[in-house]
């Protein structure tokens, strides 16, 4: 057994060939990317849970709704206005050159084919998600004949554009499909 | 606060400079945990166990906050809330289960520290003071686990509240308001829920306080060592910064291993499956079993029987807690100027009964009240008292320890052959 | 000071230990426990050799939905369960449309759309299993006072698990004579039933698979009790713990990524190691002989003290 003075010189000796720094590298990456692979689950946690993915879709009704009739349901937790459009909204809404719009689209972009006088819409004002009146009977619909938020005085028309007031945008149109003629799916 | 020749902080970057003078934090590091902090060169891997602590701590708390995020406490969801964390949350079983076992494995670690201290002596002066804070983390430890298993609001958790809370009526006159309370009612309910909730979040983030206060009162002295001889000199110790920070990191891999072999192909093992039934308040379970943890304290608690003087669930009471508050006292108890148990062969003797004991404890914790369960639990428990409180002091009064070595380098470097030649001489050739 | 208090605490606890320890053996000699019924003719459960056993396990989907045919067709009409949702069921190989159509066929409470009366409605995959009763008193009153429990995590709440399902559905039987022999007060009371498995040896269901062909498997297996008991412990293993299957998987990758990590920590650690040199702590007492070579070297060397 060596002293301690005769192990150290040997070491300085030994320095280039012992100092393999590629292991410690290779320990502390591998760490690392453990560390990383943890990390994953921690935060995908965050992520909307089965559950709340599952009620990301849902089927409304559509048979009691006459026209000029809307209601009011729920679709993600958020308020959703479905409205039968009359002939008399329709021409309205078509008659309102694009170059008059704020966020241009016509009604037949707004609705299926086949299908344009179901309205279906958000109903969370563009401005700062105010829920918009009109879907009530003797609700104020506004100058245009749409909808109207009491907030700020943004004012909707038929087809549910932004026609007046701060909001920027139309009313959004979510993602739906016409299972039948009386079942809608959202979502 | 450290060994002369401790390497000094030198920041080699600019930036390193900037933080050094208005906020020293990397220095501190360095000096705590860094190449700044010299640890004796001979520490086993009993050593390890005191970062493990720090490391399951930190798994605890990130998973619980993160659990925290999903978790309803409410009498009425509280359990279908841990249901939907374990199936509708994106890896949530993984978080729950984590948390689950982490706290097992918390305190399988945290004991096994505990056992290294009482064979090395670590306890004895100048040490004190680390030894009694780490009592404090092993107290807040228990309320915090003790409360974070009534959270899920299955039938153990119910009735292990209840009878917990129950100890507090023991005692004559102001044992039943105190209880009351507590639970904020007359029997663990939403008041008892909310507020457990809330002081669960809050003491791990207090023992993660005490644990500094641990460590800073550690790094005064230094660590001890398996010889219990003090650090003489440079030759005694090695930088902790790679060498510990190796040893550390390769054993945590190792019991990270262990800990996620359980997590992923034994989750439920250490648990009692009466907590997966919602808690009932009209129906007690067969067996009221605490978690293994506490099985030993549970032991001593039903170990007495007889009303002798006090009622017997009072001194089941008094024992429990007097169990662990004795430990305060152990560096007064055993005043052995020799530290480590491997130059005391008598006290060797009794640590590895007080070893087979606490297991024993554990063991008649676990079983129902019968026969020879509770004969088993009073000849063990009362072992315990006398190990601590008798024998200790007595051996520590008349044992005579074997001769130490002159510096922890000479047993390191000479080793147990050459124990005959003197520091400094060329020992004779190996027999 | 604390030495003396401690020695008086110490003989105080152990004392009256002690006083207990005696009391106890005393009384246990004087009148030793009397052996129960359950003590002598409670049984283990018998094994059961799932899919899902062990480290590996994985569903066998085929059970399992055989196991759902046996609950919904025979358990569901006392039992609920009411952690499992439709869309739980697409876990079991059912496809998008049939999960629909499945929770089509059930109907969960709701509330009348135009009167806002108390109704039901068609479930939706996204509602879980209705229960078979209003409440616990609805459920009491219809099974003479018994509560059937919700099976959800029922392979997760016995010990045993699944191979404890199995052992009580198949369990039914006849009590003993020598039970009603030995201890004629343990005779199974009127409305109750014997069944060794269960821990007090009467179980107030009555036995729930009784007869071969009870159910009609979709996939043409023959339906024995045994079979429909083993399918649906599977089923309930599934219920309890859907994420069985990903959690051994992710663990097997866990496991193996571990112990490559380890196993660099551990060569890191020796490199770094390898020119400090320690050796473990001396184990034992100086030999006599070194003692003596000690003290020799020493008075050589001229050193003292």
């Amino acid at each position: 057994m060596a002293t301690l003075e005769e192990t150290t010189a040997a070491m300085e000796a030994d320095h280039s060939l012992r100092r393999r720094d590629f292991i410690n590298i290779a320990a502390v990456s591998f760490a690392g990317v453990g560390a990383v692979a943890v990390a994953v689950p921690l935060v995908s946690q965050m992520s909307p849970s089965a559950d709340v993915l599952a009620l990301a879709s849902t089927e409304v009704d559509i048979s009691k709704i006459a026209p000029g009739q809307a209601i009011k349901t729920s679709w993600r937790k958020q308020p959703v206005f479905i409205r039968n459009l009359t002939p008399k909204e329709i021409a309205e809404a078509n008659a309102v050159p694009l170059s008059e719009l704020r966020d241009p689209q016509t009604l037949a972009e707004r609705t299926k084919p086949g299908k344009e006088n179901w309205l279906i819409t958000l109903g969370v004002c563009t401005h700062l998600g105010c829920v918009p009146l009109g879907t009530g009977e003797g609700e104020n619909r506004g100058p245009f004949g749409g909808y109207f938020c009491p907030c700020h005085g943004s004012a909707y028309d038929t087809a549910a554009r932004i026609r007046q007031g701060p909001a920027p945008l139309n009313l959004q149109v979510p993602e739906y499909n016409f299972n039948s003629d009386t079942v809608v799916t959202i979502g | 606060m450290s060994f002369a020749w401790a390497k000094a902080y030198e920041p080699k970057t600019d930036l390193g400079r900037w933080i050094d003078e208005r906020m020293p934090l990397p220095r501190l590091v360095y000096n705590a945990v860094g190449g700044g902090y010299p640890v004796p060169r001979n520490l086993n891997y009993g050593w390890n166990f005191g970062v493990l602590s720090g490391i399951f701590l930190t798994i605890q708390i990130v998973t619980g906050i993160i659990l925290a995020m999903h978790y309803y406490a409410s009498a009425d969801g509280a359990f279908n809330s841990i249901e939907h964390i374990m199936r509708d949350v994106n890896a949530g079983w993984f978080l729950r289960y984590a948390h689950m076992n982490g706290a097992s494995f918390f305190f399988i670690v945290v004991y096994i520290h505990i056992f290294r201290g009482l064979f090395y002596g670590s306890y004895k002066a100048p040490r004190e003071l680390v030894w009694m804070l780490g009592l404090v983390i092993y107290l807040l430890m228990m309320a915090t686990a003790f409360m974070g298993y009534v959270l899920p609001w299955g039938q153990m958790s119910y009735w292990g509240a209840q009878v917990i809370t129950g100890f507090f009526s023991a005692f004559p006159l102001v044992g039943e308001p105190i209880r009351v309370w507590l639970l904020g009612g007359y029997a663990p309910d939403q008041a008892a829920l909310t507020r457990f909730f809330s002081l669960h979040y809050l003491l791990p983030f207090v023992i993660a306080g005490v644990v500094i206060l641990h460590i800073w009162s550690l790094h005064i002295p230094g660590s001890n060592n398996p010889t219990g001889v003090d650090v003489k000199s440079e030759k005694d110790t090695l930088p902790f910064h790679p060498f510990y920070t190796a040893k550390d990191g390769w054993f945590a891999g190792l019991f990270v291993t262990l800990y996620a072999a359980v997590l992923y192909f034994a989750p439920n093992m250490l648990g009692h499956p009466d907590n997966y039934i919602p808690a009932n308040p009209l129906a007690t379970p067969a067996h009221i079993v605490p978690e293994w943890y506490f099985w030993p304290f549970y032991a001593i608690l039903r170990a007495f029987t007889v009303d002798f003087i006090l009622p017997a669930k009072l001194w089941g009471v008094l024992a429990m807690f007097s169990s662990i508050l004795l430990l305060f006292f152990l560096p007064w108890l055993d005043k052995s100027p020799v530290r480590s148990g491997s130059y005391r062969p008598v006290f060797r003797v009794f640590f590895w009964i007080l070893v087979g004991d606490v297991l024993l404890l554990g063991l008649c914790g676990m079983k129902p009240a019968e026969q020879p369960w509770v004969a088993l639990s009073q000849l063990a428990a009362a072992y315990y008292f006398a190990h601590f409180l008798i024998i200790l002091p007595l051996i520590s009064k008349f044992e005579t320890p074997l001769p130490l070595p002159n510096s922890i380098s000479e047993s390191v470097l000479h080793g147990e052959t050459q124990e005959a030649a003197p520091a400094g001489l060329k020992p004779a050739p190996a027999q | 000071m604390v030495r003396i208090i401690g020695f008086l605490v110490g003989l105080g606890f152990a004392g009256v230990l002690l006083i207990s320890l005696v009391v106890n053996l005393v009384g246990y000699v004087q009148s030793p426990p009397e052996p129960t019924a359950e003590h002598e003719f409670h049984r283990e459960p018998k094994e059961l050799h799932l899919a899902s056993n062990g480290p590996f396990g994985k569903f066998d989907r085929q059970q399992v939905q055989r196991g759902y045919q046996v609950y919904k067709e025979v358990c569901s009409a006392c039992h609920s369960m009411n952690l499992v949702a439709y869309r739980n069921l697409a876990d079991l190989g059912y496809s998008e449309a049939e999960v629909k159509a499945e929770a089509a066929q059930h109907e969960v409470p709701g509330i009348n759309p135009e009167t806002g009366e108390v109704s039901t409605r068609k479930a939706l995959p996204s509602d879980h299993f209705p229960a078979p009763y209003a409440n616990e008193t609805a459920a009491r009153a219809a099974n003479n006072n018994a509560l059937p429990p919700d099976l959800s995590l029922i392979a997760k709440a016995r010990e045993g698990g699944p191979a404890y399902v199995y052992s009580l559905l198949t369990g039914f039987q006849n009590q003993p004579a020598e039970l009603i022999r030995k201890f004629p007060s343990a005779k199974t009371p009127p409305g109750l039933h014997y069944n060794p498995y269960f821990a007090n040896l009467n179980l107030a269901m009555a036995p729930p698979l009784t007869s071969e062909g009870q159910v009609t498997y979709a996939d043409g297996t023959k339906s024995t009790v045994d079979q429909m008991a083993k399918d649906v412990a599977a089923f309930l293993v599934w219920t309890a713990e859907p994420k069985l299957e990903s959690r051994h998987r992710y663990g097997i990758t866990a496991l193996v990524f571990l112990i490559i990590a380890t196993i660099l920590g551990y060569l890191s650690y020796r490199n770094i190691w390898a020119d400090a040199k320690r050796k473990v702590a001396p184990k034992g007492p100086l030999k006599p002989e070194s003692k003596a070579k000690r003290s020799r070297a020493k008075a050589k060397a001229g050193i003292t003290g």
